[in-house]
């Protein structure tokens, strides 16, 4: 699987994202400067966790408009797969790419902790090595994680599907008015959403600080595994 | 302050108002040969400040151990460097930013956080770890609220977004802090050993670039704040605070580390303190050549900035790097593309001056030598402080079960996760151990089996009682935290935070705390490789006298792990037995058992015997290192009872414990702060307590591993659900989150 990370100024989760993808691929991956307007032959673009262009318009706005995003689009149409994690998922809802948007968190807070996720369906490219109702734990770290969306796009989302995880107890089960099971307030406790064909996924937590025992478990690692069986040629 | 004190005439008078005294003035008068120009006396009165002199201190700081085999750079870079194995070093810097953390609690601690990343990637190295140690007043106190809240976000919305994560620090609350909270910020760094970059300039006619912000009129005169004492005026001075945008820093380690891959520094700086003046005057001076610099090519943030504010803003994101002269077009294509600004504002001469010119004049002219090797130096009167009463007998109101519960919720004891969880502990991917999970954190060096064990500890309220005896357990206790990881220590960094160096007793707490520090650094071969001085923390009391905080040497320690695998937290094993190490003999002089169960702060503080606290020490460490310890935690504020209390609330299985020593009273056993002792459980307590007795350690056995809480020996039980529930009550009751 041929990986690319792309690095906007501010993105400062690059190093944790390579670090997990070298783990699944045993291969370097690319990193892609902003200010470029092609992509390299690629199976998985990831935008990574930060704050590109320092969030002080809303989180992603500005990475949305970056140069970068005109092939991203192109190859989200061409039907790449793409991973956004934190900052990468709100620049994806930026762009329009993903459907919501991430609201500064419930508590008014910047927060950092594990969480617990739970895999709602395991059947697409992200989730495969999980089987539904499934649940890992993944460190979350920010502080606008507060999924939204009209009433109409979260029926969408639940009647198509998409929605990928979603903040639970460690035993699964869901509570989205607890702020210990949903620490930032999402709607319906929304942790990470698809696009219709699946290959497009925005995720709030850090899967990938979340690969080795020696950092506290490997919870994040079948996401990246499967990403592997998924998508290498 | 520009335009006013533009129009008033250069005298003693303005001399005085810019903090210099009539003496300091008299020798500024006869280096210059002449009445100094605004800009010149700017410069002066910054340079010879005390935040940037150190001149009550400097011959006390002398005085402490500095080297050892592993130091490659101690104090007098931006940092302090050490081998920490395998070609690299680890370079790290503890800094306070007190003053500005009163008066703008966010931007005071978010850029006390930044400007400590910058004197460690200044030196090469990138940055990968920052703590904190901090201060604040009573929670009963109305201020305090506020100064928390600030502060915790300002760390946090800085070290979150540059990417360094926050893996460690300490909190501690006293009304001594009421009007003068202490934020102590701590950076780590890891370097090649042979990339690493220091500040001398050289190179005659070598051109002097500025990169980074632009420069505004923020903290101009921060420095000089910084050295007084505050008044009720204090929150008039918010213009003196500096403003911090972690979005540039982030650019600016990454660029500044792009350009490190190649050859084309000479030397480089970060403008901290008095920005662009100490930076070229220590840069110039350091190497002994002399600096032109050309006010009209610094980039300006605001219009008409006049070559007096120039030269005293402290600005935040700005660097000094001087280049070599055919690598100006290769380091401008690297700021380019990291959307920095870049410009040559001046460059290397042989004349010893810094000439600083402005629209076609020439604004200061000042020869460096006198400027640093003439700046004032105090030997400043001490006082003894009284020693410490003894503490007599004592009853215990309240029981064992009610004093752990009433401990381990009180505010110095409580659970610290609401602080932690603002912090991105994890960014970076290489934090082993997350705060709370271990007495040190511990950080992975990327791409090696090493890991790096760090701490930041003090005990104000030993110090107020005996500063020697205070300023040894500092440095000992960071030790032992780094010890009960299975880590090696190697050096600390001292932020050393007192009152008025004026007041002869607080002059002699400070002289006694670094005795004690010296004797601590040199009896566990733990050097002092970098710090910062931070006098003059007073407030004013309403009866108009001025109160000091507590005497504040807070220690931050560095430790190594060969093998990153077998570093070890403090969270109780499903299993094994609990055993002491070290002697206890009940000393509750100065515990928090007397403080919070009785009201009263007073008696000696424990007493230190380095040997045993270096014998028991290296004995921990070798049993960690063998393999035969499951979870280790240090004894300090609150006792053993609280130390497995604590190993309980984060562990898998509570304890059941044995009958308390013989011949003490429970609660001197239970809750008593002697030092030098660990807790630690084992498989095999006999192979473990044999060994100690060989190695001369004393041990004893406590309990075992087992049940949901900790059972007392009385039978009593209590759960570890409620304990975690009196522990995590504090901070968001005082938050009201």
């Amino acid at each position: 699987m041929k990986a690319g990370i792309v690095v906007f100024p501010g993105t400062n989760r690059e190093r944790d994202m390579a670090i997990a993808l070298r783990v699944v691929t045993g291969r370097e991956p690319v990193m892609i400067w902003h200010a470029e307007t092609d992509l390299p032959d690629l199976d998985l673009v990831v935008l990574p966790g930060g704050f590109s262009y320092g969030d002080y318009l809303r989180c992603g706005a500005m990475a949305a408009h970056a140069p970068i995003m005109a092939p991203i689009r192109r190859f989200a149409e061409a039907g790449g797969h793409i991973l956004g994690v934190c900052n990468g998922f709100q620049i994806l809802t930026e762009a329009g790419l993903l459907p919501g948007a991430l609201l500064r968190n419930g508590a008014l807070r910047f927060l950092s902790q594990d969480c617990h996720l739970r895999v709602e369906r395991s059947d697409t490219p992200f989730t495969r090595r999980w089987n539904a109702g499934d649940v890992f734990r993944a460190p979350l770290a920010h502080g606008d994680g507060n999924y939204i969306a009209d009433d109409a796009t979260i029926r969408d989302l639940e009647d198509s599907g998409r929605i990928a995880f979603r903040y639970a107890r460690p035993d699964g089960r869901v509570d989205e008015g607890d702020r210990q099971t949903n620490p930032n307030g999402s709607v319906k406790a929304i942790a990470g959403v698809l696009s219709a064909n699946l290959r497009i996924c925005g995720m709030m937590p850090h899967p990938e600080d979340l690969v080795d025992p020696l950092m506290g478990g490997e919870d994040g690692k079948p996401l990246f595994e499967g990403l592997v069986e998924a998508l290498v040629r | 302050m520009s335009s006013a004190t533009g129009q008033k005439p250069v005298d003693e008078a303005l001399a005085r108002e810019f903090g210099l005294t009539a003496e300091e003035y008299g020798n500024v008068l006869s280096i210059m040969g002449r009445a100094p120009s605004l800009t010149e006396l700017g410069i002066f009165s910054v340079m010879w400040s005390e935040h940037c002199s150190y001149k009550s201190s400097r011959v006390w700081l002398r005085t402490l151990p500095t080297t050892a085999p592993w130091v490659i750079h101690g104090p007098g870079e931006n940092a302090g460097v050490v081998d920490i194995g395998q070609g690299l070093a680890a370079i790290f810097k503890m800094e306070s930013h007190n003053h500005p953390s009163f008066i703008e609690p966010y931007q005071g601690a978010a850029t006390g956080v930044g400007g400590i990343l910058r004197d460690v990637f200044t030196m090469g190295a990138r940055p990968v770890a920052n703590l904190n140690a901090l201060r604040f007043g009573s929670p009963e106190n109305p201020q305090t609220r506020r100064i928390v809240d600030g502060v915790v976000r300002g760390i946090g919305g800085y070290g979150n977004c540059v990417g360094v994560p926050t893996v460690g620090g300490e909190i501690n609350f006293h009304p001594a802090y009421d009007g003068n909270p202490l934020v102590n910020a701590m950076t780590v760094g890891i370097a090649r050993q042979d990339r690493i970059f220091l500040s001398a300039a050289a190179g005659i006619g070598n051109p002097v670039v500025y990169v980074g912000s632009k420069t505004g009129r923020d903290g101009i005169h921060g420095a000089t704040m910084s050295s007084s004492e505050f008044d009720e005026d204090a929150l008039a001075k918010r213009p003196t605070v500096q403003v911090g945008d972690p979005f540039v820093e982030k650019l600016l380690i990454e660029a500044c580390l792009e350009l490190m891959a190649t050859d084309a520094i000479v030397a480089i700086q970060d403008m901290g303190a008095a920005g662009l003046t100490s930076s070229s005057v220590e840069m110039a001076g350091k190497g002994g050549v002399g600096i032109d610099l050309d006010l009209d090519a610094v980039p300006q943030r605001e219009r008409g900035m006049t070559a007096y504010e120039m030269m005293l803003s402290e600005s935040q994101e700005r660097m000094l790097i001087v280049v070599h002269p055919d690598r100006t077009e290769l380091a401008r294509a690297i700021f380019e593309k990291w959307e920095l600004d870049f410009a040559i504002i001046g460059h290397l001469t042989d004349t010893g001056h810094i000439v600083v010119r402005h629209q076609g004049r020439v604004e200061a002219d000042i020869p460096l030598d006198p400027l640093a090797d003439q700046a004032p130096l105090y030997r400043r009167p001490t006082a003894p402080s009284p020693a410490p009463a003894p503490l007599g007998p004592i009853t215990d109101p309240v029981g064992i079960e009610q004093a752990l519960v009433r401990l381990i919720g009180c505010p110095d004891l409580a659970s610290r996760a609401w602080v932690w969880n603002q912090y991105d502990s994890t960014v970076g991917g290489q934090t082993v151990k997350r705060p709370g999970a271990a007495d040190a954190a511990i950080v992975k060096v990327e791409g090696t089996s090493l890991g790096l064990a760090l701490t930041t500890d003090c005990t104000p309220r030993y110090c107020r009682a005996d500063a020697r005896q205070g300023g040894a357990q500092a440095v000992a206790e960071a030790w032992r935290n780094i010890v009960a990881t299975g880590a090696r220590p190697l050096a600390v960094t001292d932020n050393l935070n007192f009152g008025s160096p004026e007041k002869p007793e607080v002059m002699g707490q400070f002289v006694a705390a670094i005795e004690g520090m010296g004797e601590a650094c040199r009896a566990l071969d733990f050097p002092v490789v970098s710090g910062n001085v931070s006098l003059y923390n007073e407030t004013r009391a309403p009866d108009g006298s001025s109160v000091s905080i507590l005497p504040t040497p807070a220690i931050g320690g560095l430790g190594v792990l060969d093998d990153v695998n077998r570093a070890i937290g403090l969270a109780m094993p499903a299993e094994g037995t609990l055993v002491l190490v070290g002697a206890t003999r009940g000393e509750l002089g100065q515990s928090l058992w007397l403080r919070e169960i009785h009201g009263r702060e007073d008696g000696a503080p424990p007493t230190i015997d380095l040997a045993a606290e270096r014998r028991n020490g290296d004995f921990v460490r070798q049993q960690i290192e063998a393999g035969r310890v499951l979870a280790c935690h240090d004894v300090s504020d609150g006792g053993i009872l609280v130390a497995l209390a604590e190993m309980a609330m984060v562990g898998e299985a509570g304890c059941i414990l044995s009958a308390p020593q013989s011949g003490m009273r429970p609660e001197a056993f239970w809750f008593g702060e002697d030092q030098s002792r660990y807790v630690v459980a084992v498989r095999d307590a006999e192979a473990f307590t044999l060994a100690a007795s060989s190695a001369g350690v004393e041990t004893r056995v406590l309990g075992q591993v087992g049940g949901d809480g900790l059972t007392l020996p009385s039978g009593a039980t209590i759960s570890k659900a409620r304990m975690k529930a009196v522990n995590s009550a504090f901070f968001p009751a005082l938050m009201d989150d």
